[in-house]
Formats: C-alpha cells, sequence, structure tokens
C-alpha cells in the first residue's frame, strides 16, 4: 500500500465518528420530517403520497401568518429586551469589575436562576403575576391601583417576560465573552486619542463585541422562534406561537401538517440566522 | 391534476389496508403452557381510570399482573394507533375510538364471553337509558360500540354480539363555578359569555370538545339550532368560531386550559370564576376548602364515556386473561371504586353490591348524605347532608345533549379553532 493513499484515508477517518453521529441524529431525522411533510393524512393515518396541500396550508392560510408573525413579534421583543439587558450587564462584568476573583463570583451569580428548572422558574411568574398575586396586592397596598390589573398574566407581556427571565443569560455570556478578550491597550489607546467613555463604547467596545452579540442573538432566535411551553402557559392558552401550532398539530395526529410548518419554520429561522451572519463575521471569534 | 390525486391518494389506501389486512402480526405463539401468573397485560389510558388501586385488586384477585401507563387524551389516541404493539389493552374514550377502530390495531370482543353484558347500563347497547329516553348528539358510545363482525372494523348500527369497547367509566360534565364570586344563580349555558363575568370566563383548548362547550353556548344564546352539535357542518363551526372570536376579542376569556392541573388552578386562585370544568377538577378545587359547584345547566350536559378494547395481538392464554380481567371488572368491586369517585360504571347492579347504601344513595340517588361521603383512599370528599351536584345518575345521564365527538369536518374544525386561539 502506498504511504500516500493512507494519508488521504486518515481525515476521512477522524471525521467519521462526527459524521455518523450527525447523519444519524440530524441528517435522517430532517429528511424523515421532510418526507411526511408530503405525506396525506386522515384523521388516525399517515398516507404514503405527495401532496402539496400540507404547505398550501400553511403558506396560504391568514392564520399561519398571524402566528408566525406573533411569533417573530416576540423574538424581535425578546431580543431587543435581552440586547438592552445583556449588553451593559456583560460590559459592567467585563470592564467595571477589576478584580478576576469577583468577576468569576458575578457570572456565577448570574448563572444561578438556571440551577432550577425552565418550566419551574416560568411557573414561577404565575401567583406573583395573578390577579390574587403578590405583585397586584403589592401595587394595591400602596394604593397606586385600586384594581388588580389583569394584562400582568396571561398576556403578551407575561410572555416576554419570561423569555427575557428565561434566556437574558444566553446574551449575558457570550458577549461577556468577547468583551474580555477586547485587547485593552486598544482601549487605552483610543483614550490617548482624545475618545471619551461614550466614543470608546460606540468605537472600540461594540464594534469588537459585534460577534458575541452575534452569537447571542442565533441563541435567542432560535430559543424563542421554536419555544411552546411559555407562550403556553404564560399566554393562557390564549397566545398563538409556531411552535405552539405544531405541538398542537402533532397532538392530533397531523403530523404531515406539523411537519410542513416545521421545515417552513426551519427555513425562515435558517434564513434568519443566514441573514445574521452576513452581517457579522463569527467565524473570527470561534 | 384532480383526477390523478385522487388515484395516488386511493393507491395508497390500498397499500395501507393491504399491509393491515396481510395480517403480518399473528402474535405470540398459544402453545406456551404458561401459568396465568406470569402473564402481565399492558394497559395503557388517560389517568382517570388508569388507577394503580385496581392493578393491586386484579393480582390480588386474579393472580396476573397489569402494567398501568397513563397517558393524556392526545398521547392516547397516537399510541393507540401507532404503536399496537406496544399494549395489550387500551382505556380509550368513545369519541377516539372512531378513530381508532378503523385503523385495525384492536379486535372486538366477544359478548357471549363477558357474563354481565345483559346488565350493561343501556346507553352502551341501544343507546337509550330508558325506553323512552332520547338518543343524544354527538359519537354516543353506542353507534361506536359495536363492528359487524370478529374481524370487521365497520361500526354497526345494532349491537351484534361483537363488542369494540367495555365501558369502564363515564360521566356528564357541565360548567364549574365559584358560588362565592358569581353573585348570582347560574342556570344556562349562556351564562360563560355573559359579559358580567368579563376577564373572568375560561374554555377548554381542546378543539373536539371546546367547540362542543361553545355549541351549547349558542344554542342557549339562541344563536344557532345545529342539526348535531356533535357533527357541525362547515357553515355551524364557522359561525360559532366567529362569535368565539368576537367573545375572546371583548375580553371574555382570562384563559383558556387544556389539562386538568391548569383549570384547577385557575378556579381555586379566583383568576376565573366560570368555566368548562371536569368533575375531579371540581373535587380538587374542593378539598382546598374552596367553594365550587359542578352546576347543573337547563340544556343539558355533555358527556364523555371510556372503555377497554383488546389489541389484535392478543392471542391465546393472554386474551383469556383479558377475557378474566373484563369479567372482574365489570363483577362489582371496579365499579363501586369508580362510582365514589364520581364517575359512573358500566354495570350498576354489581357496584350496588359493593358499596354502603349511605354512598349509593349520595352518589347515584342523589340523596343527602347521612354519614361523611370518602373518596376510596379515605379522605373526606363531603360532610353529612351533602347533596350530589346534579343529584341522580338519572337525572344527570337523562339530561345529556351531546357525546364527545369526532367530526367528518374535523381538519377544518382545527384551523377555525387554531384561528380563534391565534385571535
Amino acid at each position: 500500500m502506498r504511504p500516500g493513499t493512507e494519508a488521504g484515508a486518515a481525515p476521512y477517518l477522524l471525521a467519521a465518528p462526527l459524521w455518523l453521529v450527525l447523519g444519524a441524529f440530524l441528517l435522517v431525522p430532517m429528511a424523515a420530517i421532510l418526507v411526511v411533510s408530503f405525506f396525506d393524512y386522515d384523521s388516525v393515518r399517515l398516507i404514503p403520497d405527495f401532496v402539496l396541500t400540507n404547505y398550501a396550508d400553511v403558506l396560504l392560510s391568514p392564520v399561519t401568518w398571524l402566528t408566525y408573525l406573533n411569533t417573530l413579534k416576540y423574538t424581535v421583543l425578546v431580543w431587543l429586551l435581552t440586547v438592552g439587558i445583556g449588553v451593559p450587564i456583560a460590559l459592567f462584568l467585563a470592564f467595571c469589575v477589576q478584580s478576576a476573583m469577583l468577576q468569576s463570583v458575578l457570572f456565577l451569580v448570574c448563572t444561578v436562576p438556571f440551577l432550577t428548572s425552565n418550566v419551574i422558574r416560568m411557573i414561577s411568574w404565575v401567583p406573583f403575576l395573578g390577579r390574587e398575586g403578590l405583585f397586584n396586592g403589592a401595587l394595591m397596598g400602596i394604593g397606586l391601583i385600586d384594581r388588580p390589573l389583569d394584562v400582568l398574566l396571561f398576556s403578551d407581556f407575561a410572555v416576554v417576560l419570561a423569555f427575557v427571565h428565561l434566556y437574558a443569560l444566553f446574551m449575558v455570556v457570550p458577549v461577556f465573552n468577547t468583551m474580555v478578550r477586547i485587547d485593552r491597550r486598544l482601549i487605552e489607546a483610543a483614550v490617548d486619542a482624545g475618545a471619551g467613555p461614550w466614543a470608546v463604547l460606540r468605537e472600540v467596545i461594540l464594534p469588537l463585541s459585534k460577534p458575541g452579540i452575534a452569537i447571542g442573538s442565533v441563541f435567542i432566535i432560535t430559543l424563542v422562534m421554536g419555544d411552546f411551553t411559555t407562550v403556553r402557559l404564560m399566554g393562557g392558552g390564549q397566545r398563538a406561537s409556531v411552535g405552539l401550532m405544531i405541538s398542537n398539530q402533532i397532538a392530533l395526529l397531523q403530523y404531515p401538517a406539523a411537519c410542513a410548518n416545521a421545515v417552513v419554520l426551519l427555513a425562515l429561522v435558517l434564513l434568519m440566522i443566514a441573514a445574521l451572519l452576513r452581517i457579522v463575521d463569527i467565524r473570527r471569534e470561534l | 391534476m384532480t383526477n390523478a390525486k385522487t388515484i395516488g391518494r386511493r393507491t395508497a389506501l390500498g397499500l395501507a389496508g393491504a399491509a393491515v389486512g396481510s395480517g403480518a402480526i399473528t402474535g405470540f405463539p398459544t402453545i406456551w403452557a404458561q401459568n396465568i401468573r406470569n402473564i402481565t397485560l399492558r394497559q395503557f389510558g388517560t389517568g382517570v381510570s388508569n388507577l394503580n388501586a385496581l392493578a393491586d385488586k386484579v393480582k390480588q384477585d386474579l393472580g396476573f399482573t397489569l402494567a398501568m401507563t397513563a397517558l393524556d387524551t392526545d398521547a392516547v389516541s397516537q399510541k393507540a394507533v401507532t404503536q399496537p404493539r406496544s399494549y395489550d389493552i387500551a382505556d380509550i374514550e368513545y369519541f377516539i375510538c372512531k378513530k381508532v377502530f378503523p385503523a385495525g390495531v384492536l379486535q372486538p370482543m366477544d359478548v357471549k364471553r363477558i357474563k354481565n353484558y345483559d346488565k350493561i347500563v343501556p346507553i352502551f347497547t341501544t343507546g337509550r337509558l330508558s325506553a323512552n329516553s332520547r338518543i343524544a348528539q354527538g359519537t354516543a358510545p353506542h353507534t361506536v360500540g359495536f363492528v359487524e363482525g370478529p374481524t370487521s372494523v365497520k361500526f354497526a348500527a345494532e349491537p351484534t354480539g361483537w363488542m369494540t369497547l367495555i365501558p369502564t367509566i363515564y360521566n356528564a360534565d357541565t360548567l364549574g363555578i365559584r358560588p362565592d364570586l358569581v353573585g348570582r344563580p347560574i342556570r344556562n349555558w349562556r351564562d360563560l359569555v355573559d359579559p358580567a363575568f368579563k376577564g373572568r370566563a375560561s374554555i377548554l383548548n381542546i378543539p373536539s370538545i371546546g367547540i362542543m362547550d361553545a355549541a351549547m353556548v349558542m344554542e342557549s344564546l339562541g344563536r344557532v339550532k345545529y342539526g348535531d352539535k356533535g357533527n357541525m357542518t362547515r357553515d355551524e363551526i364557522e359561525k360559532t368560531t366567529a362569535f368565539l372570536i368576537e367573545t375572546k376579542r371583548a375580553g371574555q376569556f382570562r384563559a383558556f386550559w387544556k389539562s386538568f392541573d391548569e383549570s384547577v388552578n385557575l378556579m381555586a386562585s379566583g383568576e376565573v370564576v366560570i368555566q368548562s370544568m371536569w368533575s375531579p377538577a371540581v373535587t380538587a378545587v374542593r378539598s382546598r376548602g374552596i367553594a365550587c359547584t359542578y352546576q347543573p345547566l337547563e340544556e343539558g350536559y355533555r358527556a364523555w364515556g371510556g372503555g377497554l378494547g383488546l389489541s389484535k395481538n392478543l392471542t391465546g392464554i393472554e386474551l383469556d386473561a383479558a377475557y378474566d380481567y373484563i369479567n372482574w371488572y365489570l363483577s362489582g368491586w371496579a365499579g363501586a371504586y369508580l362510582n365514589r369517585q364520581g364517575y359512573y360504571s358500566a354495570v350498576l347492579e354489581t357496584a350496588k353490591e359493593n358499596m354502603t347504601p349511605d354512598e349509593w344513595g349520595f352518589w347515584m340517588e342523589g340523596k343527602p348524605a347521612q354519614a361523611d361521603i370518602k373518596s376510596p383512599d379515605g379522605k373526606v370528599l363531603e360532610k353529612a347532608g351533602a347533596v350530589r351536584d346534579g343529584g341522580a345518575f338519572t337525572e344527570r345521564m337523562g339530561q345529556v345533549a351531546c357525546w364527545n365527538s369526532v367530526m367528518t369536518e374535523d381538519r377544518f374544525l382545527v384551523q377555525k379553532w387554531n384561528e380563534f386561539v391565534v385571535a
């Protein structure tokens, strides 16, 4: 055997485990979803076929458009809020806290809520925000309102609040990670060149943090676009999202419709992420 | 184009039929001279009747093991159809049976092997509680209770001797209210959408059942007269959901609920004062010391029922064990157990023998309790002197307006229901 052949095969062999795992657990299921999305169905059975009705139902119905719009609305709101909250926190941790020890401690503090389950963190808002809840009770106690605010729970407000609470850390971590890696000498140079604190932030720190923000955004977009439990629990069943729509279709044994929806959702999310990556080069960061 | 599509469909249907008909599924060899004690029957169903106490008693009385799995309503129909080899006994609702049985995953039961068959409440055989009672709308159990023969999947109009499900439990559902918070007597389904309860009402978010509660409201308001609430026309579905959307936009509903515990929490926390409810949820609210009434209404009840079906894969000694189990189920102990939870059981005569006269009077005859009424696990449910909401069995089951159902326009309904949820 010639040595060349061996060298040629080695990289493929080394990459093979990853390919096998991705193939078996990502590509095959996705292919199955794609195939089933063209099937026909009745109330109990899948009927192997090639029909476009599932896609027609998704793309031509005003209900799905509204649902997609509503999901996008949540995504945009949550994204704006998590950036608005996450970037200052990361900034504080990376630049205002001088001691590395304190930095790690504070960072760990940020992760404490994640020690409990996602669902529990979400449900704990229910008694807090309810009509007879703590918050309404407090507001009435100090005389700010004379009857409970209904809008606090089972509303868009509640959904967005829970999302931000659940996912803000996914923005903080990557942004913090990029910020600590910014070369401090760049900031010194900017200051020496006469830049004030705002100019440093605007001209140096934020541009260099973009990859972190982009990675955080990818997390937020995929998490919010695909969610169904938060919307169902915090929206009191009265709000819709694509994930919830898919979960309802699965519950009603309408697998092909759910698959078609999943394919459309996947395409949409991939497009959003592709657009994001066109703007920000995150490879540099990885 | 249309033509080509139809052919494609038919071919596919044919293939599916052939796959089922070829009988590739033959089950276990029957020659196993196995002791019945080694048998395990796998049963699955919703939480309401999948009770460990029943499995324990079966082990004690019959000797074999009953392995129970509890799932939610949607998951039950999925499992029944898509994983027929994963269970021996399916505990499913009659309206789900309408979808599941035609899929060819269950085998009908020979009524000659069922001892108390003649004593089963006639709702499940002829459809009439008494000789002159009216048959309610929807998927009434007797319409999907029999098939034409031992291998048929076609529902028969009359009792044929081949039963699809043996009824286990059934009940009549209505609205639950918080008597302390509604501030006036509630008598009709239309009270659910009374603007007085704006932002304090809820409806259940299971399309096939929610639409029927909505239909009861619509009829009560006099807005629509349905041909069959359990099988609406497109026009009727459209009118009903349009009304629901209008009501939702006006802010009538506080939330929609999907699971039992959600309805309990909505009611117990006072977020909601009137809503669609299931009877054990009312009991759960009351057991927290909060007043809650399962309010009988003039227009009648929406009823549901479930039963045990046998997997097509059951043969030989396992099949014999399954028949033993079913005969045991109807022999009284299980019936009494279920009656004590506020449900109704299939054979009342035998259940009565297993209940005290006071229990029977309270649960079945609408009489005031002489002593405290306890649940099967010994918790006090009602104090002496209490009367069951809605009264006697015949009053409640005799006032059924509609059964839970699957509609022909199922897909359209779901589409419209989604519009309502999104609105």
